[in-house]
């Protein structure tokens, strides 16, 4: 049977005779078109936000161009070969979480970094950010939809364990979103709406519990002062006051680039990193954050459709995880600078200034556009 | 035929990824709803608050430092207070170039050019933006009418008054209530930022420094609206700080002047200790230093000076220096042995003029190489018999001697409320098994008996000890505060009482120490002869260079700084003691001779009227003895 299928319609045949240049180099066109603006925007706004630092914007440029170069070479891969080393991946991601922790205890103190002098400096916490939803996504394709209990309570542990050992570091913003990087999976494999309520419901004393025993100081700080900014007006509710003020007085069309007081007169701390919206915020007004805004939109729009026409189960999982957290990351950044969530340390996707964070999110694009470049246009029999 | 095995079906879960999508979407559409709102509330509707709070105005918030408490003697005297001065204050964000700032204020006020090195370090201590950050103090008339014509060359500059540290007794006090100075960088790390953030000063030593949260008080804050040249246009916000607390200290001003004038301008140190609350009256290191040099920053030149100084003014005499309590130790000692039951009142010794150990050749000398015959406990105080507290050393040993030595506070701190008290040194067979490595040898015990060795103590413990035989045995420690805010201060760690086996061999030491200066061959009987009054005191010397064995001491071969010190410590009246007083005279020699002079003067000041009688209140004993047995 097989052979003469072959014969008939040979596989490469149908590849040459649909594929662009950007095919063959398993790149998605719009996917690339997206980023690439978003990149540019961001180097726009932090050459203003680092009070007209080149040496941060080049630096900042390089780190994306690494990350693009990162992705393209993501997107070679197939999807199922990926799939088959996630689980020694996952287990690699633990161990080293471990490794850092039991580190960053016997130094007295919080390290995220895996740091061996001369060869290599990382943060495993930032290897799992992509690690987690492949491991659920792998684990939940090889199951019957919608997932079983005893799937969901393996997936569950799956995910608690690197969500611990990251708290543990303690870095509350990375652990939330590796949380929410593997429940993405469990909701987009039709996870049982009881069951998600229910988990809710349980959510609450959970997090009683983690204000009373998990939270540090500084963090319990932070969330009170989410709640009252004007309780410490000197300290910690410096940050959010100042933000607020500099976003709202940006007004419909803002102040222009260049010209905003609050960050260019240093009221506004961060203002190149976690608080860069701020600043975006206070030139363009409300106008250039619903620009920006719709450029998110559009990518995960892009990142949607590309879970839907996935193929393999495998690859709607993970797309859909991917994209849906990559909103958690805009939603919950503007979300705190305007003063609507607690600071909780998560920067702006593609504008905050940091390569690591730009590299990662790269990664993630990268798989995205794997998945979606290695269809098969006739389906397998 | 159906197979057993489940088949996945493609079709389904694809729909369920769908649908589950479509949820998600919705979600995100919402919630990108939810954030234009937000920014539709920011932006919009509050812009016109958000607008004044940034782009006008520049709304800040400005910490107001609190009030620092007083500090009063006890009868009401100021001895710290806070007066408006004048600095020169430069905000960096408002002073565009503030180099160049500099420059010109350098240029203005004609200052020479080494002031500018620390200006540059002073602005680079600058902690939150928009702190004007101060640069020079106490700014004469002259130079604040040149910055008023300037002003115009030099934005963000002001001046502005502040309230400063003042000491108007000066170096009186120094030792005892103080001073503060600038906070430095480690300071800076280890306070708390915002209450301290519109305090430049913070207690350094004494008083200012044991009380520094007490007398800091809490910061307070205004917003306030400025414009682009930093002037002030109103106060949107004011939260008012709490000032500090006000101190009542237990220190007499007269009676620490007092004191001073009976030093004469010697080197030495004086005590004085309420026996009945353990307020310390006076308390006096001389030579001393002025305190208001060190408020606003002491010039390098003269630091080297105070530090230099071959007469050591910033060394605190009183709580920091250690010397061998010599024979003022005499009376604790004949306490421990007839508790401990090694004497009796009436057990006597034969003095030769020298003591041996059996089976050693070691001769111990007493003072009087002639021998003083056959002496009782009483006696031998009085006469400061040497060879008679051998032999009662030998008698207790070093455990019992340590034990009870400890107990009246010997190597420990004493005191309640006193910055960087040393704690001296009671040594032990464990201490010295500890840091010598030897065993401990008798002939230690013995030279402990009259208080040399490796014992050491601060006269403020040698008061204490005598305040504690005053008060027959009931310890209060000493203190320095009075009241705080009306409350006085609370021992958290109090010392236990000591309570003799017969309460009567407090009477009987008592007896001995009024005759060393009321009894015809009393050691400082000379002293005691031109007293209104009963003292009870006993003598000391502390040697500062060691003789050694069959060496004469000859004080003339010695270089005045190599001399001994010389001590006495007393209470009066004896009968109804309301003063323990101990003196130490550097290189005085002579503890009767020197130091029983300079008491009998500091009891005078505290115990006599105009007309030189012993005043009504203090002639009976009107005050309980102490509660102990």
């Amino acid at each position: 049977m097989n052979s003469n299928f072959d014969r008939t319609l040979p596989e490469g045949d149908v590849m040459r005779r649909r594929a662009s240049l950007l095919q063959r180099m398993h790149i998605d066109g719009p996917l690339l078109l997206i980023l690439l603006m978003l990149g540019a925007v961001g180097l726009f706004v932090l050459y203003s936000a680092s009070g007209k630092n080149w040496d941060l914007v080049i630096k900042q440029g390089t780190s994306f161009g690494l990350g693009i170069v990162a992705m393209i070479f993501i997107a070679q891969f197939e999807p199922r070969f990926m799939a088959r080393w996630v689980p020694l991946g996952y287990f690699i991601g633990v161990a080293l979480l471990v490794v850092v922790d039991v580190m960053g205890h016997n130094a007295m103190g919080a390290t995220r970094w895996i740091n061996i002098p001369g060869v290599i400096r990382f943060q495993p916490s930032e290897f799992m950010k992509l690690l987690m939803p492949m491991t659920v996504a792998w684990y939940l394709s090889k199951r019957s939809l919608p997932p079983q209990l005893k799937h969901v309570v393996l997936s569950i542990i799956m995910i608690g364990v690197p969500f611990v050992l990251i708290l543990d570091q303690p870095d509350l913003g990375t652990a939330m979103l590796i949380l929410a990087s593997g429940g993405f999976v469990l909701f987009v494999a039709g996870l049982q709406w009881r069951w998600l309520l229910g988990a809710i419901a349980a959510a609450a004393p959970v997090a009683v519990a983690m204000w009373y025993f998990v939270m540090h100081d500084y963090q319990k700080r932070r969330v009170l002062t989410f709640l009252d900014p004007e309780m410490d007006p000197l300290g910690a509710g410096w940050n959010i006051i100042q933000s607020k003020a500099a976003i709202g007085s940006g007004g419909v069309f803002g102040k222009g680039w260049l010209l905003g007081t609050q960050s260019h007169l240093d009221f506004l701390p961060e203002s190149h990193t976690d608080f860069i919206i701020a600043v975006l915020g206070e030139e363009f007004g409300m106008v250039g954050v619903c620009l920006l805004l719709s450029l998110y939109l559009l990518l995960i729009g892009r990142g949607l459709t590309i879970a839907v026409q996935a193929q393999t189960l495998f690859g709607k999982l993970l797309a859909g995880s991917v994209t849906m957290t990559f909103f958690v990351y805009v939603f919950v950044n503007i979300g705190m600078v305007s003063g609507l969530l607690p600071v909780v340390g998560v920067p702006l996707p593609f504008i905050s200034y940091g390569g690591t964070s730009v590299v990662t999110l790269l990664c993630g694009f990268g798989v995205l556009m794997a998945i979606h470049t290695h269809r098969k246009w006739i389906a397998q029999a | 035929m159906p197979q057993p095995i489940r088949l996945k079906d493609h079709e389904k879960d694809a729909r369920q990824v769908r649908s589950r999508v479509i949820v998600g979407v919705v979600a995100i559409a919402l919630l990108s709803c939810v954030l234009i709102a937000r920014m539709y509330y920011l932006q919009v509707m509050q812009y016109d608050y958000h607008s004044t709070l940034s782009e006008n105005n520049r709304v800040h918030v400005q910490p107001i430092p609190p009030t620092r408490g007083l500090i009063y003697d006890r009868n009401g005297v100021i001895l710290a207070d806070n007066r408006p001065s004048f600095s020169l204050t430069v905000t960096r964000e408002r002073a565009g170039n503030w180099q160049k700032t500099l420059d010109a204020i350098m240029e203005i006020l004609e200052l020479p050019p080494e002031d500018r090195d620390l200006f540059e370090k002073r602005m680079r201590q600058g902690r939150r933006p928009f702190e004007p950050v101060p640069i020079l103090f106490e700014l004469t008339e002259e130079q604040i009418a040149r910055i008023a014509v300037n002003q115009f060359r030099l934005p963000g500059v002001d001046v502005t008054a502040q309230l400063v540290r003042h000491y108007p007794l000066g170096e009186h006090f120094a030792h005892s209530v103080g001073y503060v100075g600038r906070i430095n960088e480690q300071e800076l790390k280890k306070l708390d930022p915002v209450n301290y953030s519109g305090t430049h000063h913070i207690g350094k030593t004494g008083v200012e420094r044991f009380y520094e949260n007490e007398l800091h008080g809490e910061v307070g804050y205004e917003e306030v609206e400025t414009n682009a040249r930093g002037r002030v246009l109103r106060v949107l916000n004011r939260t008012d700080p709490k000032p500090g607390k006000d101190i009542i200290l237990t220190l007499d001003a007269n009676l620490q002047a007092a004191a001073e004038k009976a030093l004469g301008g010697r080197r030495g140190a004086i005590v004085a200790i309420q026996p009945s609350t353990g307020d310390v009256l006076a308390m006096v290191s001389q030579p001393s230093y002025d305190p208001n040099l060190f408020v606003t920053g002491i010039s390098f030149k003269d630091y080297s000076l105070l530090r230099d100084s071959i007469d050591r003014p910033l060394y605190n005499r009183v709580l920091r220096g250690l010397y061998p309590p010599g024979s003022t130790i005499k009376p604790a000692v004949a306490l421990a042995g007839l508790d401990a039951g090694v004497i009796t009142p009436s057990t006597r010794v034969f003095d030769p003029g020298f003591y041996q150990l059996p089976n050693y050749d070691h001769k111990y000398r007493n003072w009087n190489h002639g021998g003083d015959g056959w002496v009782d406990m009483e006696t031998a105080i009085m006469r400061s018999n040497d060879t008679y507290f051998y032999d009662l050393a030998h008698k207790l040993g070093i455990d019992r001697l340590h034990d009870y030595m400890s107990r009246f506070g010997i190597g420990q701190r004493v005191a309640l409320d006193m910055f960087e008290e040393a704690s001296g040194l009671m040594p032990s067979r464990e201490w010295k098994r500890a840091t010598r490595r030897q065993v401990w040898y008798p002939g230690e015990t013995l030279i402990l008996g009259i208080g040399q060795g490796y014992m050491q103590t601060t006269p403020l413990q040698l008061a204490q000890v005598t305040a504690l035989i005053a008060n027959r045995g009931k310890w209060i420690r000493p203190h320095l505060a009075k009241t705080i805010e009306g409350v006085p201060p609370v021992d958290s760690n109090p010392m236990p009482n000591i309570t003799l086996k017969d309460p009567a061999n407090w009477d009987r030491v008592t007896r001995g120490m009024e005759m060393v200066l009321h009894a015809p061959r009393g050691t400082a009987h000379k002293v005691g002869a031109t007293m209104a009054y009963h003292l009870a005191g006993k003598s000391g010397t502390a040697q500062v260079v060691a003789i050694r064995q069959n060496e004469r001491y000859n004080s003339a071969a010695l270089r005045e700084r190599h001399r001994d010190h010389a001590l006495f410590v007393g209470f009066a009246p004896a009968e109804n003691p309301q003063i323990a007083i101990a003196v130490m005279v550097e290189n005085g020699e002579s503890g009767s001779g020197v130091a029983a002079p300079v008491l009998k003067q500091v009891a005078d000041a505290w115990l006599l009227d105009d007309k030189g009688q012993l005043k009504a209140e203090y002639a009976k004993s009107v005050v309980a003895k102490a509660d102990s047995p």
